[in-house]
């Protein structure tokens, strides 16, 4: 299986603050990869990179490649980038209220994204924006409303009919349903999922949410500081975490309901750039000793693997 | 959105009628009687009464105000007490030659402006963004009837390419009607340009930041590309506000610089009007100055609406 998007050693960084160091990321055809870590963990910094879209003042460095693209998408000039954004690898954004163009309607939104790599010619494009509107159960008369008219799940729903327009290899989803109702969430998690099973996309999904990336992805990265500290198979990172930021992430989401406290994990991540030397999880990890001042190699495959000098499921010497 | 049109349709007429109101009763309430000035400081007041008479001053205001109003909306603007002359013929020239100079210093200001502020405003953090800043920021500054005499004397008298003054209507003499309006629509049309150039970069500041223009980009539009298709018409709305206020700035510059530069507009005639105690004929000119600012604020209202969907409910 030849790989879709292939990450080596990305790092992000504004002026002299490093926000994202060493991050090695691979997505096979048509797999479903999630990315999860508190918020500052510069999970839609790296994904931002990928798609080169990162704000004014913020630089990537590293190499990102994308299957049939024959170049480095890493400082690639905006005209080369252009050609890859919506029809490559394509995007859904957090916040669905403001991702829509206040003024333009519904189905010339979904057409354009056809349009501007003319996947479809004129003639056929708003034809095609009805049947993708359709794909995301929005009823065809969606594509003469103008945004306000849509509730934000509904707008979420048009961002993926926009986003899957031109088949794209490669879907990525930046916390797609975290600022909707949970009772929408289920039904767009479903249509991004079946979305890029039908075009046999593969999947970046980032979120905060175990178990959102428990039901959506097959392999997971665990990120926390800027970096990747642990990844494999869903089921197996989720059943048996090693590194202990993973555990302690598993505990705070587990919603046994026989304890009276709700499990934490101490401490609050810190601003970028504030992270310690070292393992950047030490400052708030109990298992913490003097070795930890020192960066814990990659432990195991990029496939399965951690980078924690002292990792849960080993019994203690 | 048809409710929300009738809505903003009768704004305009209430204050349409409210206005009217006022200008007449300022004029009304204003001393000095126009027969007395008619007649001269040594009239009899026989005379004066007798003449007070034939222009209908002796009836109640309210006859009058409705008399005049009745006559406006005939487009007859009745006879200055002075010259004895019918006034709209004349106010209709000037108002032709004042909306030369005001549309023309319009085009200037959005030609300088549109490009300058969403220039700056890409830039912002780069040179070429700051020294446009620094540029517009002095022509702020400037008023219209200064950088009219500054142009002439540049233009006029040192290099003596363009004309210092002067008016020819168009169908007269074409190429001396475009020589004689640029100074003119020049120095209104600049500062004008300098100060919407500072709206416009606002206005594109902002949509920069929106979450819609990155959408664009994702899409694979290029960043001039996404904030044209997708930025130019969200920015529109605050800069039509801007520029519905600036026209009624500009007639009122257009009075001042009518006087630089020797031109036979509205102003010059509303200036003419006051020296000569000629009371209505400027309240026929104030009324007409009214109506054309109430009239651009209806259609900015309009505008919005065609603009920004979000606004076709009724409020």
């Amino acid at each position: 299986m030849s790989d879709v998007l292939t990450v080596r050693g990305l790092s992000v960084k504004v002026r002299d603050t490093m926000l994202v160091s060493d991050v090695d990321l691979t997505v096979g055809a048509g797999e479903r990869v999630g990315l999860i870590g508190e918020s500052g963990s510069g999970k839609s910094l790296t994904a931002l990179s990928v798609l080169g879209l990162l704000p004014e003042d913020v630089h990537a460095g590293g190499s990102v490649r994308l299957d049939g693209v024959d170049h480095e998408l890493i400082g690639a000039d905006e005209r080369r980038m252009s050609r890859i954004r919506g029809r490559d690898i394509a995007m859904v954004f957090q916040e669905p209220m403001t991702a829509l163009n206040p003024t333009m309607r519904i189905g010339d939104q979904v057409a354009e994204a056809m349009l501007i790599h003319k996947t479809r010619p004129k003639s056929a494009a708003d034809a095609a924006a009805a049947d993708l509107l359709e794909l995301v159960q929005l009823p065809s008369e969606t594509r003469r409303a103008y945004p306000h008219q849509l509730s934000g799940g509904q707008r979420q729903r048009v961002v993926l009919a926009l986003a899957l327009a031109n088949d794209p290899s490669l879907l990525i989803c930046d916390e797609p349903t975290t600022a909707l109702d949970v009772t929408v969430q289920a039904l767009v998690l479903d249509l991004i999922v079946r979305g890029v099973m039908d075009r046999s996309s593969a999947l970046l999904f980032i979120t905060h949410d175990l178990a959102v990336v428990a039901t959506v992805c097959e392999r997971v990265l665990v990120m926390y500081g800027g970096r990747v500290v642990e990844s494999g198979p869903v089921g197996e990172v989720f059943t048996r975490p090693r590194h202990r930021y993973t555990e302690g992430l598993l505990a705070a989401s587990d919603l046994d309901t026989n304890s009276r406290r709700l499990t934490t994990i101490p401490g609050n991540v810190p601003p970028a750039g504030k992270f310690p030397s070292g393992c950047v999880f030490r400052t708030r990890c109990a298992h913490a000793t003097a070795l930890c001042e020192e960066t814990p190699e990659w432990s195991g495959t990029e496939a399965r693997g951690f980078a924690c000098h002292h990792p849960a499921g080993v019994a203690d010497v | 959105m048809i409710l929300r049109l009738i809505e903003r349709a009768a704004v305009f007429l209430v204050s349409l009628a409210v206005s009217s109101v006022l200008v007449f009763a300022f004029m009304a309430v204003l001393p000095g009687d126009p027969a007395r000035v008619a007649l001269g400081v040594n009239a009899s007041d026989q005379a004066v009464a007798e003449l007070r008479r034939q222009f209908g001053l002796d009836r109640p205001l309210p006859t009058q105000y409705f008399d005049w109003l009745g006559g406006l909306l005939h487009g007859d603007l009745g006879t200055s007490y002075v010259s004895k002359v019918a006034i709209g013929p004349q106010v209709f020239d000037r108002l032709q030659v004042t909306l030369w100079l005001v549309v023309a210093g319009m085009v200037i200001a959005l030609v300088v402006a549109v490009p300058a502020g969403t220039v700056m405003a890409a830039r912002h953090r780069k040179v070429s963004g700051f020294a446009l800043s620094a540029v517009s920021q002095v022509g702020v500054a400037v008023p219209a009837f200064l950088a009219g005499i500054l142009l002439i004397v540049v233009f006029a008298v040192k290099l003596g390419w363009l004309p210092a003054n002067g008016w020819t209507p168009p169908a007269q003499d074409p190429g001396m009607f475009l020589k004689q309006l640029i100074l003119p629509a020049l120095s209104l049309g600049l500062v004008q340009g300098a100060v919407l150039t500072r709206y416009v970069r606002s206005a594109v500041l902002d949509v920069l930041r929106e979450d819609y223009l990155r959408t664009a980009r994702a899409k694979g539009l290029r960043p001039f590309q996404a904030l044209w298709r997708h930025g130019l018409r969200n920015a529109a709305v605050p800069v039509v506000t801007v520029l519905g206020l600036q026209l009624a700035t500009l007639l009122i510059g257009a009075v001042v610089v009518e006087r630089v530069f020797v031109i036979p507009g509205l102003g010059s005639l509303l200036l003419d009007g006051v020296s000569n105690r000629d009371l209505l004929l400027v309240q026929d000119v104030v009324m007409v100055l009214v109506l054309a600012v109430l009239l651009v604020n209806f259609i900015v209202d309009l505008l919005y609406v065609a603009l920004d969907p979000r606004l076709r409910t009724a409020s």
